[in-house]
């Protein structure tokens, strides 16, 4: 095991590195440049301020430069937030979005594996359509439909959660935006549990358990949820790599200072540093999540072995 | 889709046609059906596929042609009825009808005297220090409210008048927006830009795929290899990365970029196709037909395209909810459709920002939005049930 993890660990770095070196040049090939919006930016200032960040070199110096920071871990200042490295910037937002981002993924999962099961044990009876129905709507209806409809009914309306803001981490805060995250994951998750749980349900162990004369409880929770758990594993691997690098949409809308809404402004700006960062910060944890699920693959369903 | 029943080798032939002269009464073979006769068949048997079927016929008809039966202009200002409620009954409201006349008439500068309605006609009685030019009258005719105005009579000094006009009505049976601008127009010149943004990305990243990955699939070994892994590469850059290049590379020209929207949501389709055509090619009916000297033409347009169609049909109907998801998420990040041009998530997104004191801004288009994307939802998933051929 210690093997794989290592192994995989290090196929990670020319993934990550083919990433890094497909960004900065896309990133590079679209018009424009970090100065070039500021309106009254006289020429000789905006050469001397690109002088002074190194992007007067030619493209490839640039290209390793930035390689060679990245690998003690410096991602360079940020352009358009002149007064913050990219690296502050990630430790001021990061935290947030993964705070928000886990909350809602372990909601997602308890509450959305919970009513999977019930419906697979219900199959084709009431509770089972509900939670379908449920589940259909809530993975159909968008984020920025959810977002403003939690702020309608619950801020406006019933005066019981802020409209938005962090309020330096209050729980009422926290509420709206876990909500809008978590809703949707919930839905994909129950239909996702459901589906494999019935398959699970109808496996033979089920069937020599049930004879032996096992409890309900037992059977379902000991000896079928182990090998439903398999398809939730996998699903909720890139589901946290997302969750946890925070969400456009949630963060806008909810106006919570996360690294989520960087990602857009940044590209927009031609932040090349911060654009970088965040491809960078969103591939570690895409990469670093996919190797969770192997490893939880393994701890799961005793079947699989890394040797 | 006719025309591939027509093509498809189990349609049916005129019987007719075949034993014109018939001796014998030979049972005349019946018919069998065709993949997609069959797969109609089934899906005509699925009531909610069927439902939503019709309805997203019905949104689409009522989007395209509704705007022109509709009195406003997706892009006509009304500053007299800025975020009015929805409702049933006509503007102005009988209260509303002094405050817009004092409105109109501070534009004139002369003083209202006396104001009376009679039937569908307001009168007013106007006095001025100055002498009151006639041509006053056609601020009446400007305002949103009036309409048809006239001087009916003036005193011998001109410094009093009587003006006359018509109480324009106006129905805003979904409301008005921020600056307002009649919300259900604009709510269906919306779903026309979607539901068309939608087909025509759709219909591009199928395009793409279908050849990307029929081609890497049939011509296999070190082509299919080096085609595969560009699509990994591509696959493994943040989604949401790229497209905010390719918004960014194409800027806000709006065919352009859902071009590229297109283009970026083929890589699905792609690895979909070029597995479907290494299995099919595989199969034993395929082996058999080679064996029995079928041309390749034939093994293609027999076997390998009719089998193809079913999952490309089934990606595409799934894929149009998705682009017009994406259109919407872009647009109401404002990276997509630009004012006075209008989409679903443009209206969504200036409902969110209204929130408080327009809420219909935000549950209407909403409304159009979620729906549409459950309805094609639903087919999509009908779709797969008619079309899986394990499902029989």
């Amino acid at each position: 095991m210690f093997f794989y993890v290592l192994r995989r660990l290090l196929t990670a770095i020319p993934t990550l590195f083919v990433i890094v070196t497909m960004a900065f040049f896309l990133i590079r090939v679209a018009p424009g440049g970090p100065f070039n919006q500021e309106r009254g930016l006289s020429p000789e200032i905006k050469a001397n301020l690109e002088a002074q960040f190194g992007l007067s070199d030619p493209l490839w110096l640039q290209y390793w430069n930035y390689l060679k920071n990245l690998m003690h871990g410096n991602f360079g200042p940020s352009y358009n937030l002149p007064d913050f490295t990219v690296t502050e910037l990630f430790a001021q937002g990061l935290p947030i979005s993964v705070q928000l981002g886990l909350t809602a993924l372990v909601l997602a999962l308890l509450v959305g594996g919970t009513f999977g099961i019930i419906a697979a044990l219900n199959q084709n009876k009431g509770a089972d359509y509900a939670v379908i129905a449920t589940a259909t709507a809530g993975s159909t209806i968008p984020t920025f439909v959810i977002a403003p409809l939690i702020q309608l009914l619950f801020g406006l309306t019933w005066n019981l959660l802020p409209i938005g803001g962090w309020g330096d981490g209050a729980l009422v805060n926290k509420i709206g935006p876990v909500l809008t995250l978590a809703l949707p994951q919930m839905a994909i998750v129950a239909r996702l549990m459901r589906g494999s749980m019935i398959e699970s349900l109808r496996s033979h162990h089920i069937r020599t358990a049930r004879a032996m004369g096992l409890s309900d409880w037992s059977v379902v929770v000991k000896h079928a949820l182990r090998g439903a758990l398999l398809p939730i594993v996998s699903y909720a691997g890139p589901a946290a790599a997302a969750l946890l690098t925070g969400s456009i949409i949630v963060e806008t809308i909810f106006a919570i200072p996360g690294v989520g809404r960087y990602f857009v402004q940044a590209a927009l700006n031609r932040d090349y540093t911060l654009v970088m960062g965040t491809v960078v910060v969103i591939a570690l944890f895409t990469i670093l999540f996919n190797l969770i699920v192997d490893i939880l693959y393994a701890v799961v369903d005793p079947r699989v072995r890394y040797d | 889709m006719t025309e591939l029943v027509a093509e498809s080798p189990d349609s049916p032939v005129s019987p007719a046609g075949l034993h014109p002269t018939s001796p014998t009464a030979i049972e005349v073979p019946s018919a069998g059906r065709s993949l997609f006769g069959d797969a109609w068949a089934r899906l005509k048997g699925n009531r909610a596929a069927m439902f939503s079927l019709f309805y997203i016929i019905a949104m689409a008809l009522v989007c395209i042609i509704g705007p022109f039966f509709s009195p406003h202009s997706y892009s006509t200002i009304y500053p007299d009825y800025v975020r009015m409620p929805p409702s049933f009954s006509p503007v102005p409201k009988p209260e509303m009808i002094e405050s817009s006349l004092d409105e109109t008439l501070r534009r004139m500068r002369v003083d209202k005297k006396e104001w009376h309605q009679e039937g569908e006609r307001v009168f007013v009685t106007v006095t001025s220090a100055k002498e009151i030019d006639d041509r006053n009258v056609r601020y009446l005719d400007r305002s949103d409210t009036f309409d048809d105005a006239k001087v009916e009579s003036k005193s011998p000094d001109g410094k009093e008048a009587v003006f006359s006009a018509a109480v324009k009505q106006a129905y805003f049976l979904f409301g008005t927006d921020n600056v307002g601008r009649d919300l259900l127009t604009r709510t269906l010149v919306a779903g026309r830009i979607s539901l068309a943004i939608g087909l025509l990305a759709g219909f591009v990243a199928v395009v793409i795929g279908v050849v990307y990955g029929a081609a890497a699939g049939f011509i296999g070994g070190k082509t299919d290899e080096v085609m595969m892994r560009i699509v990994d590469v591509l696959y493994s850059l943040p989604f949401i990365f790229f497209v905010i290049m390719l918004v960014v590379f194409f800027g806000r020209n709006f065919v352009l970029m859902f071009l590229a929207v297109g283009a970026v949501l083929w890589l699905d389709m792609a690895r979909i196709v070029r597995g479907q055509a290494l299995s099919i090619r595989r199969q034993e009916y395929v082996q058999a037909a080679e064996a029995m000297g079928v041309s390749q033409r034939g093994i293609l347009q027999r076997h390998v395209i009719p089998n193809l169609l079913g999952p490309v049909v089934i990606y595409m109907t799934l894929l149009v909810p998705q682009v017009i998801l994406l259109e919407s998420f872009l647009s109401f990040l404002g990276l997509g459709v630009q004012e006075p041009m209008t989409s679903w998530g443009v209206l969504i997104s200036a409902g969110a920002n209204n929130l408080g004191s327009a809420n219909w801004m935000l549950l209407f288009p909403a409304f159009f939005l979620v729906s549409t994307l459950f309805a094609l939802n639903f087919v999509g998933d009908g779709l797969r049930d008619a079309l899986d051929p394990k499902d029989r």
